[in-house]
Formats: C-alpha cells, structure tokens, sequence
C-alpha cells in the first residue's frame, strides 16, 4: 500500500481506492461527499488518483463518475421496485436504495440481481420501513419473485406417464420460475394496478405525476388485512400471479422445501378447514391444474464451462 | 482489409443494436438490416422473453455480441459464472466475434455496472492482456475489445491512450472495436487531436467500428447515446473508413431512443462513406492488377 498521500502505482490499489470513492453515497444535492463514512477525505483520494485538467479538479472529474454510478443504481432500481416505493413514499425509498446498496453492493455481473438480497435486508433494517414494515417486506418478496419468474429456467415438465408414477414417497421438482409469495394484503392486484397506473402516468406533467404518487402512496398503505397466497409463474413468456388456497400454497412450498409427497400433504392440511372426507377431491383437482401448467418438471443438467 | 481474422472473415455493413423498444417493429415488420448488434448480458439469462426474441432474430438476422461487463482491465480473477453463461450464449447466436471494453468496473468482487478508465502504465498492460488471452481460450471467438470514453486520467499513466491500446491488442493479439464516438468524447475531455488517435491505431486489428452521440456540458463532454451522430464524429469516422477500409459498422442508441426507423436512417448515413471506401479499394486493386 502507498503512502495515502502519495500516488498510488499499483493497480489493485489504484481500482480499490478509486471505487471506495465512486460507490459512496452522494449527497442530498447529488455531490460527492467531502468525506466517507470511514473518515477519508475524498478530495485527498482524488487528488492522489486522478490528475486536475483545466477546467476540472481532480475531485470533479472523480466526481463524475461517483454520480454516475448513483444514478444508474438508482434507476435500475426503481424500475425492478415501484411496488416497495409506492408503500415506502419516494424519500424513504431512496434511504433504503443507499443503505442497502451501500451495505450490500452488487456482487454480480448484471444489474437484474441487484435486489437479489434486498426482501432479507428490510427483514434485518425494519426501522427503514416502519411503520409499514411488512407491507413493504411482502411487496419487495412480491416484486422479487417477479424478477426471478420472468427469466428463471422453464424445465421439462413431468410426461402423464412420470405424472402417473407419482406416490407417497415422491420428491417432486418445481419448476425454477414458479416462486411462493405469502402476504397479509392483497399486493399482487395493488402491484399490477399501479404497474398499469405507471404504464398510464408516463406523459403526467411533473405536478400531476407527484399528486399520483402521494395517491399511491395512500391507495397501497390503506389496503384492507386478507391474507393471500400467490404463486409468480411464467407461462408463454408473461409473468402471471396467481392466487392459491393456504392448503396448496403449503404443500407447494413443502414440496419446493424438499418435502416427500406424503410429508408435504400432512403439511398442507395441518391446519386446513377442509373437511377429511373432500382433501382426496381437492387435492386431485390441485395436481391437475398443476399439471397442465408444468409446475412439476425434471431439473436438467447444467453446461460445463 | 476489412474482413480479417478479428471479426471472423466477415464482410458486414451497417447494423443498429437491438433495443427493447424496437422489439415488435422488428418481429412485425421484418426491415431490411445488415446485422444486429446485442448486449450478451441482456441475454445471459435460463429463459423467458428475452431469448425466446432472441431466437427469433437470430432466425432472420445476423447478430453479434458485445459485452459491458467483462472488465478486462480488472484485477479481480475472471468470473467464472460469467464466462459459462456467456459461452452458452456464444453457442446460442454463433456470433462471429465478441466484442467488449477496454476498461475496468468491478474490484474486490464488487461492481460498479461503469466502464472504468484505466491507469495507461505498462502493469496494466500486461494484465489486460492476460485477461482478453484467458477469455479467448475459453471462449474459442476473436475477441475485440472497444475503446471507451472518459471523464478522468490518472497520475500515474505512462503512456497515451492509444499507445495503451496499441500495446494491448498486440500483446493479447486480439481486434479493436474502434469507437470514434468515444474517441471524440475523450479527446475533448482531455484536450488531444482524435485524428492522431485514428491515425495511431493499427487498422489491420480493426474488426468493427461504433458511431454514436453525445452530450455537451459547460466543462465536459457525456458519451450518452442519446442523440444522432455529430459532425465532429461523422468526420474521425471517415478518417477511420479511409484507414480501416469498409469495416462492420454499427449505430449506438440507447437513451430517449427513437422509432426503429430513425434509429435505422441514421445509422445508414453511414452507407455513403462506406461505399466511398470501397470504391477507392476497388480502383487500387485494379492499378495494382495493371501494374502485375
């Protein structure tokens, strides 16, 4: 490591000091911080880094890229998000889009994982959120899911013949784009109004677009207690949500757990009111519709580099 | 010249990036286009949509692959989970070349999603060429690597721009993907001639050739992509044409993007100086064949 005053040489170096720089938060008024949060001064860093030209410091030409980068998480974002801003109110979402970028930079080579860890994220950081705490949770698994079903694996389903074969003992696979999302209100049909609002809302003028979003806001906070089972699922390249019953949304869950089917069942009506003599009726028109849309499937086998 | 072993002997024309919002114009109408132009990471995914549109194309059209995030320049280990997507895509397109940058974006296995300038001193150098020569082997495609634009320049470069570039593809012994959009931003940002980096850049590893445009600041110049090309661009873009020879060239438009048709009509603005390469190579053949 170099003397922090002198200029670095060393590549690694060079790439490590440069990007503590650009992926500290900017400032309310979208600068760069004079300081980081661990107390270097960025305009030492600059300085150290980057040469001054005649009309820049070294500190504005780094400066540029720092917003750079803000601007385009934040974009990104924003379109995988809209549902967890219109609960959390556009302040607050930008809160959580620093911390939790800043806790949790991306690891990954494409912008579409971005979010991949941020449903646990506002579990651990529930002031965040507060007071809307699991509304904003259950809409961020929502709008996860929704990512993960639209370019997630389809793989072959189960032939009738493999469907037919089925017993007690089976461990069944589902299909990689079907994802299991639990809420206590009705988000997914608040989700695809507002993704339709949004659809909507492109030519507002600036005054009409901010009195829509505040009525977003206020549609999605009040949204009456149900609690709903949804499975994301892709079917001909479109993400649909569906509602289950509580009864085949835990057996699907028990089963994607690794459940026996047996195991998954007793899982599944633990605490149904579904009366012992109808569960063989309910559950073969379950596995038919199931079925038919090839949730059941045979996991294939990954290309080796 | 212009089909060379860098962009797998091929002889293509213009061609326009396949963007989202061109999607059904495309499928629907079916327009005359020599090549389209793809981000691999837009398609480096298990399935929905995108490949299922990616099929299609790949039905009807040509389609080469260029990259953003591969930061060749990084002195992280090369992503493994990266390169094993991206060679199923490679299968999947048979793409004749694959272009990406010449830049950094991610360190300590974090990434920035930026094309990153590099530090021009002679260690990066050589990493950068071990980098693009691993991806090659595995990858078994030309690789070709793009000059990007930039906002900033380091203390310790020991050397211009294109001599970076220069030293680079010869070590990697790969092509250039010559951006003269880029070339023009940068200079202005960093007060140099552009036509002395056109001039400097060995046009027999010239495999393709970007145009685009950007944004004015007060202090400096935005490679934003969301504008028609400009003049300044459409003349270091002759100058390459002139060097290079009629070499694949392709339009880039990814912001405030306009109908497929304007998008198209710019890019084939490009024809004209195409044509006028050809022109001159067909009556230098000819003096050359008199003479023999």
């Amino acid at each position: 490591m170099s003397d922090q005053n002198s200029h670095p040489t060393q590549l690694r170096e060079i790439q490590q000091r440069m990007a503590a720089c650009i992926m500290q938060p900017i400032t309310r008024d979208e600068r760069m911080r004079q300081r980081r949060a661990d107390g270097t001064p960025s305009l030492r860093e600059a300085e150290a880094i980057i040469r001054p030209n005649d009309r820049l410091s070294s500190f504005e030409r780094l400066e540029i890229y720092n917003r750079q980068y803000w601007f385009r998480l934040y974009t990104s974002f924003q379109e995988d998000f809209p549902g967890l801003q219109a609960v959390v109110g556009t302040r607050r979402f930008e809160r959580i889009m620093r911390d939790y970028l800043t806790e949790c930079p991306s690891t990954s080579f494409t912008l579409r994982n971005l979010g991949s860890r941020l449903p646990q994220w506002l579990i651990a950081h529930p002031d965040h959120s507060a007071p809307h705490t699991r509304l904003a949770i259950e809409m961020a698994q929502l709008e996860w899911a929704h990512i993960e079903s639209f370019d997630n694996p389809a793989w072959p389903p189960l032939t009738p013949e493999q469907m037919a074969a089925i017993g007690e003992d089976s461990v069944l696979t589902l299909q990689p784009h079907l994802r299991l999302v639990e809420a206590h209100a009705a988000i997914d049909d608040a989700l695809i109004s507002l993704r339709e609002d949004e659809g909507d809302s492109d030519s507002a003028s600036n005054n009409a677009s901010t009195g829509f979003s505040a009525r977003r806001t206020r549609r999605m906070r009040t949204l009456p207690g149900k609690p709903v089972f949804i499975a994301v699922h892709r079917f001909d390249d479109s993400v649909y949500y569906r509602r289950l019953d509580p009864e085949d949304f835990h057996l699907l869950k028990a089963i994607r757990g690794g459940a026996t089917l047996s195991r998954a069942i007793d899982t599944a009506f633990a605490a149904s009111a579904i009366p012992e003599q109808d569960r063989p009726a309910h559950l073969q028109s379950a596995f038919a519709l199931f079925a038919t849309l090839g949730w059941f499937c045979n996991q294939t086998a990954e290309d080796p580099l | 010249m212009p089909a060379n072993r860098f962009n797998g002997y091929t002889d293509y024309g213009v061609g326009i990036g396949l963007r989202v919002p061109h999607y059904s114009h495309i499928l629907e109408k079916k327009p005359v286009v020599d090549w389209f132009e793809i981000i691999s990471e837009n398609y480096m995914v298990d399935g929905g949509r995108p490949l299922t549109v990616l099929d299609s194309i790949l039905d009807q059209y040509r389609v080469v692959q260029h990259g953003v995030s591969m930061y060749f320049g990084s002195t992280d280990p090369l992503n493994r989970e990266h390169l094993k997507r991206l060679k199923n895509l490679v299968r999947r397109t048979n793409t004749p070349w694959l272009s990406d940058h010449l830049c950094w974006g991610s360190v300590d296995g974090r990434y920035t999603h930026d094309l990153l300038p590099m530090p021009y001193t002679w260690e990066a150098v050589h990493n950068t060429a071990q980098r693009i020569r691993q991806v090659q082997d595995l990858l078994e495609i030309p690789i070709v690597v793009e000059n990007v634009s930039s906002y900033a320049e380091f203390h310790v470069s020991e050397m211009t721009e294109w001599e970076f570039l220069n030293e680079v593809v010869e070590e990697a012994d790969c092509g250039i993907l010559l951006d003269v959009n880029n070339i023009y931003v940068s200079s202005q940002n960093h007060t140099f001639d552009p036509r002395a980096y056109v001039d400097a850049v060995p046009s027999e590893r010239v495999a393709q050739i970007h145009i685009a445009g950007h944004s004015k600041f007060e202090k400096y110049i935005l490679d934003t992509h969301d504008h028609p090309v400009l003049d300044p661009v459409w003349n270091l873009y002759e100058r390459a044409i002139q060097r290079c020879g009629p070499t694949a060239t392709l339009l880039e438009w990814d912001d405030n993007i306009p109908t497929f048709d304007e998008v198209h009509r710019e890019a084939l603005k490009a024809t004209q100086y195409l044509q006028k390469a050809a022109q001159r190579l067909t009556a230098e053949e000819q003096k050359q064949a008199v003479a023999q």
